[in-house]
């Protein structure tokens, strides 16, 4: 896992840090234990391995963020006409100076402008609350990791949908990394209450433009079959669809009866009747510590 | 900057365009010689070689790929067999019409720094006047260009681009005007709409779409508030030759979310106005928002028709406003004679007698996010409509969207966003977008076509029978416009965010659509 900034475990009560990325940690760290602190008072975090934020700037930051990048990053940083930001890795930014490169610069060929109004300490706030918007809350988990991988690869069978290390199906999320992008809150929802956790999968982090990934649909042809699995794409005119034994459909729409999506639901069944709350906990453990190549 | 004058501006040579053949465009369907394909802005073509039953067999004659990516959202100008296109931001391109190859592109020296405040590094088009094109360029510029070789004719500064003014629409030429509109309704400008003389560069006039102290509708602006009122001018107009009526769109007041600072109904912001365009002067005005807080510029296309209502002709402009309402105004007096959604809205119970619409409480931006329709995109936007003289349907391309709106703070500072809040968009999933054919007259829904995004491609009418539109997937597509239903289709394998032309290449016709970053051209 990332390293874990001395400063802000120290002066951070959880026993794991906030992560956004391996490379962001520095600046994250200080965002998270302004967080954690509050945002009462100018409160300086004070560490020689983090920058400086202050609850105070990260405010800042928020202020200047919807003034400057809430017209096409969304108010709240969750996408519109441009990307969402709510997420813990961005592609153009792989790291503290990225971020405040893409901030001050832009990004060239696309429409994301430079911001050379921004004073050093505007970039630093800015990244700050950008950084503050992916952030995953990681609890501890009383599980035993080696025993909840037994039971991934056992008779739970994850790999039957998902891609662990390379290997698996597409029927949901690759979960390589899925420690690093997911907070153990969300593992246990997705685990007992897979719809809920699509829900909200659905309203934060989104995949493509708003668009649900892993979305639930039916299709029925005009003569009269039957396809019923996870949408890969659309547009107007057609739509692909993966289904449970991962064979991929090409569907022109007009040749459709019917496509019926189902919003809210996941095709993955739950957990929490399936397995012993010790059982939950240890495959908990597991996933929480898939962090791909930290 | 200084306009050079061309020696060679009185000569007669093959391929000239003069006022006479832009007034009679829609006598000549080979070209496409103003940015609407003429002076009424209907985008309606006569040709109909490619018709209901054989554009099934339509498929790409050439593709010309942009030489550096960018947001791609011009519609071409054709004459006298060359292709003119704009490239983002600014660089003009044209291309020889039955091949696609380059013959010449001119790319405007810019700051690296070139301001585009509250929208993307675009631009949709040119004008063609005489022997020359004209496009004004993201940092302000009216530029002539020879149209045979991109030669630089003249070069006039329009407005400060370090203020957060830039150009992004096409010009509209007129007979010895270049008619031109400005961008930075997000900046706190103070809006206009210019007329320069071709041949000189020289300023002819200027129309400030906020009134100043003393002058009638100043008194719609609390205090000084409409000197950075925004109001600006970024989608090309329509013009009336027998009226001598110019008709244009003017955008959002600033800033755009925190009305506290302009009470008032802030007068002409979203309103369509119509000018004398030998001077400028303001005839009529009609808005369509008055105290908009939503960002709905009314720089959407005003569609100029005559068509019988009550049983007597009128002149008539018809606009898809981005606010959710389709209308229908006189276009000599400005009189409104009808308004219907033609979308999703929640902030107006409907409009009054005189066409203002009466507004809902609760509908205002806030700090918490208020949840309207339509999103501040609008349920139109600069895409295109086009209206068929056959059907008598008017199309637009709609967009199902709706976004909580937020309200904040908000200090003016010359050259940055003047905003007061913004938006958070219900997008993906939650939203969509319709191709919908109205009656012109009563503004009633013929027919639909589903869309699976909210469209940022314009339509195009053409007598085969169809209307050509696109899609933010990538489709680029024909229907049938009586019925709806779709007749052809092809996968462009990039966004479509530009209008369709249709012209001919020797005999051939063709239709054209900006796909991505590529320009496509079809045939049979």
């Amino acid at each position: 896992m990332g390293s874990c900034p001395a400063a802000s475990c120290k002066r951070v009560p959880f026993p794991k840090p906030l992560v956004k990325t391996r490379a962001l940690v520095n600046l994250c760290a200080a965002v998270a234990a302004v967080m954690v602190i509050g945002l009462i008072a100018a409160q300086p975090v004070l560490s020689k391995d983090s920058p400086d934020i202050t609850s105070d700037e990260l405010a800042r930051g928020k202020r200047l963020f919807q003034n400057y990048c809430g017209r096409c990053h969304g108010m709240r940083g969750a996408g519109g006409l441009g990307p969402s930001l709510a997420r813990v890795s961005l592609r153009h930014a792989p790291d503290q100076a990225g971020l405040m490169s893409v901030i001050s610069n832009g990004i060239p060929g696309t429409e994301m402008p430079g911001t050379w109004a921004f004073s050093s300490a505007d970039t630093k706030a800015v990244a700050a609350y950008v950084c503050s918007l992916g952030q995953v809350v990681q609890t501890p988990t009383m599980g035993d990791r080696f025993r909840g991988e037994a039971i991934c690869n056992g008779k739970r069978a994850c790999a039957t949908c998902h891609i662990i290390r390379g290997i698996g199906g597409t029927r949901g999320p690759d979960l390589t990394d899925v420690g690093r992008r997911r907070g153990s809150d969300h593992l246990r929802r997705a685990l007992v209450d897979p719809g809920a956790a699509h829900r909200e999968e659905s309203s934060e982090e989104l995949s493509v433009w708003g668009y649900v990934r892993f979305l639930s649909v039916r299709a029925a042809t005009l003569d009269g079959r039957g396809i019923e699995g996870v949408r890969v794409n659309e547009d107007a005119f057609t739509i692909q669809i993966r289904d449970a034994e991962n064979r991929l459909y090409s569907l022109r729409k007009a040749e459709l009866k019917e496509v019926r999506k189902e919003f809210g639901k996941s095709i993955m069944p739950s957990y929490g009747s399936i397995l012993s709350d010790g059982e939950l906990e240890d495959l908990l453990a597991y996933l929480a510590g898939l962090r791909g190549n930290e | 900057m200084c306009f050079v004058v061309s020696t060679s501006f009185s000569r007669i040579a093959e391929g000239q365009a003069p006022y006479a053949r832009i007034r009679d465009a829609e006598r000549e369907p080979g070209s496409w010689l103003t940015y609407s394909g003429s002076y009424r802005s209907q985008r309606f073509s006569t040709l109909r070689q490619i018709n209901v039953a054989n554009v099934a067999s339509l498929k790409p004659v050439w593709v010309y790929q942009l030489r550096s990516p960018g947001t791609f959202e011009a519609s071409p100008i054709v004459a006298d067999g060359i292709i003119h296109i704009v490239e983002p931001p600014s660089t003009v391109t044209a291309l020889d019409l039955r091949t696609g190859r380059q013959l010449w592109s001119w790319r405007p020296s810019m700051p690296r720094d070139v301001k585009a405040l509250g929208f993307p590094k675009t631009n949709r088009g040119m004008a063609i006047l005489d022997e020359m094109v004209f496009v004004g360029t993201l940092d302000a510029h009216l530029v002539a260009l020879d149209a045979k070789t991109g030669a630089v004719r003249g070069d006039v500064v329009v407005a400060d681009n370090k203020t957060g003014h830039a150009i992004t629409c096409a010009p509209l030429a007129l007979d010895g005007k270049i008619i031109i509109g400005i961008s930075g309704g997000e900046a706190g400008i103070r809006g206009f709409l210019d007329a320069y003389e071709p041949s000189t560069g020289k300023r002819l006039w200027r129309f400030w779409t906020t009134p100043a102290t003393g002058e009638p509708g100043n008194e719609t602006w609390g205090g000084d508030s409409w000197k950075r009122g925004g109001g600006a001018t970024w989608v090309t107009g329509s013009y009336d030759p027998e009226l001598n009526l110019l008709h244009w769109g003017i955008g959002n007041p600033g800033p755009d979310w925190n009305g506290d600072v302009r009470p008032g109904d802030n007068l002409h912001t979203c309103a369509l106005v119509a000018l004398d365009a030998s001077m400028g002067k303001l005839k009529w005005h009609f808005q369509f928002t008055p105290h908009d807080t939503h960002d709905w510029d009314a720089n959407q296309i005003p569609v100029l028709v005559d068509a019988a209502i009550g049983g007597r002709m009128r002149k008539l402009v018809a606009m898809a406003n981005r606010n959710a309402f389709y209308y229908l105004l006189d276009r000599e007096t400005g009189e409104f004679l009808m308004g219907v959604p033609f979308a999703k809205q929640n902030w107006a119970k409907g409009l009054d007698a005189r066409g203002r619409p009466i507004v809902l409480p609760n509908t205002e931006p806030s700090e918490k996010g208020t949840l309207v329709f339509p999103s501040l995109q609008g349920a139109a936007n600069w895409h295109s409509p086009s209206y068929s003289p056959m059907t008598g349907l008017f199309y637009v391309a709609a967009r199902e969207m709706g976004s909580y709106y937020f309200k904040t703070e908000v200090e003016f500072e010359p050259g940055s966003l003047y905003l007061g809040g913004g938006e958070q968009a219900l997008s993906g999933d939650q939203s969509s977008g319709a191709v919908r054919a109205l009656d012109l007259t009563t503004g009633q829904m013929k027919w639909e076509f589903r869309l699976h995004s909210p469209p940022w491609a314009g339509l195009m009418a053409a007598a085969g029978g169809l209307l050509f539109g696109g899609t933010n997937e990538g489709n680029f597509f024909a229907l049938d416009a009586q019925t709806g239903k779709t007749l052809w289709e092809f996968q462009a394998g990039g966004p479509i965010r530009a209008n369709p032309v249709t012209f001919l290449a020797g005999e051939q016709q063709r239709v054209a659509i900006a796909a991505g970053n590529a320009l496509f051209v079809f045939g049979l």
